[in-house]
């Protein structure tokens, strides 16, 4: 069973690091389309 | 006499829808162009009705009043014309926000997927889930547990390598995850919100969301090693007809010859990868909103081929709005799931509790020799073959 608990280990590096790297990345979806920092408040 | 009456009768039938158009269009001038009667009577049972006295009318500006008058209206169209124009997706809407579905206020072609996600969704979840499991359990217990045969050699073969079991693993306990997790999205709302109220589902959902998200990831890795690894050994041959001729020796009676893998497993593995392949790119389509749209494109070209005509149907909707290439993204991600979860409910019967000695190719990666000899003979065959002109070698 040691491929199993290699597997399981493989599956929570995959999606952590798959969350880290989609996260850092940037711009999301909604991001893209929204932005509070383009909001100009004053001149 | 009766003839006569019978001819009557069918005349009288075949002129009843020409009267019933008539009448439409008669009693729409007398609603002034508002639905009708027969648009309540259609709508009450669930007939396709033509709205396109609602969508259509939604103001005219060249026959409005000028806004400087009294009782002018608000540049040519009056409240209710907007707010049709806003149902229909037919107005002309200006924002600061460049998504692309951003100009969507009202989307009443969504109705039907709403309805159809919190009704006929579930029931077909139900059905196939819950349905797969009764025809396991009636088949145990008809069938019961599928023995090995012969008597055992205590000799084993390797059947599986390591990396090919850690890539079986990686795609089973993703798909495990992604499949519960999926349930919970799908189906909580309705029925887990009841048993454990809205704070702990909320917490529940919004973990499954995460799991859900970039577990899929993990999903496609798997998927992309078992069609590498185990692609050549599940290309159709002519061992597969006999065995499936024999349905595998599954009711009884011999067991038909195959090879590494046979026509049963190659049926699971090319549903695997073509539902699983559709399911990741539904999935995508999801994970990352109105940036892939796979349907409308699609119906396009089906519809340039005339297939829906093939089936009797009108030509499918295009073009699409954002918002409804998520809802078809959504159902098609559902539906397939939960085809290939039915699929895989046998698959793990047979290799766990179905079939004696089956789990361990999967386990250990090593299968006892006469389970091989039975169940994958010319496979097995190959195996020892090799083995023997090896050991004589040294």
């Amino acid at each position: 069973m040691k491929a199993f608990v290699v597997s399981l280990v493989a599956l929570v590096v995959i999606s952590v690091g798959a969350n880290q790297i989609l996260t850092r990345m940037g711009p999301s979806s909604a991001e893209a389309a929204v932005s509070e920092e383009n909001v100009r408040l004053s001149d | 006499m009766l003839r006569l009456m019978t001819l009557f009768a069918l005349l009288l039938a075949l002129a009843m829808p020409a009267t019933a158009q008539e009448g439409t269009d008669a009693s729409r001038a007398e609603t002034g162009g508002a639905q009708t009667l027969e648009d309540i009577l259609q709508r009450q049972e669930n007939q396709a009705i033509d709205d396109s006295f609602r969508s259509d009318n939604t103001g005219n500006p060249e026959q409005a009043a000028p806004i400087t008058d009294q009782l002018g209206t608000l540049g040519g169209s009056s409240d209710p014309d907007l707010w049709r124009a806003f149902r229909y997706s037919a107005a002309d809407i200006t924002t600061q926000d460049r998504g692309p579905a951003t100009t969507t206020l009202i989307q009443d072609g969504g109705m039907w997927w709403l309805l159809f996600r919190e009704g006929p969704l579930l029931q077909i979840t139900a059905y196939l889930l819950g349905g797969t499991l009764l025809a396991l359990a009636l088949f145990y217990l008809i069938r019961g547990r599928i023995r090995i045969d012969g008597e055992k050699t205590g000799r084993t073969i390797t059947r599986f390598k390591a990396f090919e079991r850690f890539g079986h693993w990686l795609l089973a306990s993703s798909f495990l995850l992604l499949g519960l997790t999926g349930l919970i999205s799908l189906i909580g709302r309705k029925f887990l919100i009841p048993v454990f109220g809205h704070d702990t589902f909320s917490f529940l959902a919004i973990g499954s969301k995460w799991v859900h998200n970039n577990v899929s990831w993990a999903f496609i890795v798997a998927l992309v090693i078992i069609f590498v690894v185990w692609v050549v050994h599940n290309i159709p041959d002519r061992t597969d007809l006999y065995w499936l001729s024999k349905a595998g020796g599954l009711l009884g009676g011999s067991h038909p010859p195959a090879k590494k893998f046979n026509a049963g497993q190659k049926l699971i593995f090319w549903a695997v990868i073509i539902l699983g392949g559709s399911i990741a790119a539904s999935g995508i389509s999801l994970l990352f909103p109105f940036e892939f749209n796979m349907f409308g494109h699609t119906f396009s070209t089906l519809n340039s081929w005339g297939v829906p005509g093939w089936v009797g149907q009108a030509d499918l909707p295009y073009p699409l709005q954002p918002h409804e290439e998520m809802q078809y993204a959504q159902l098609w991600h559902a539906i397939v799931s939960l085809v290939l979860t039915a699929i895989i409910f046998a698959h793990i019967y047979l290799g766990s509790v179905g079939m004696e000695g089956a789990f361990d190719a999967m386990g250990k990666g090593e299968v006892e020799e006469q389970w091989a000899r039975e169940h994958h003979s010319i496979w097995a065959e190959e195996v020892l073959d090799t083995k023997s002109s090896k050991s004589e070698a040294t």
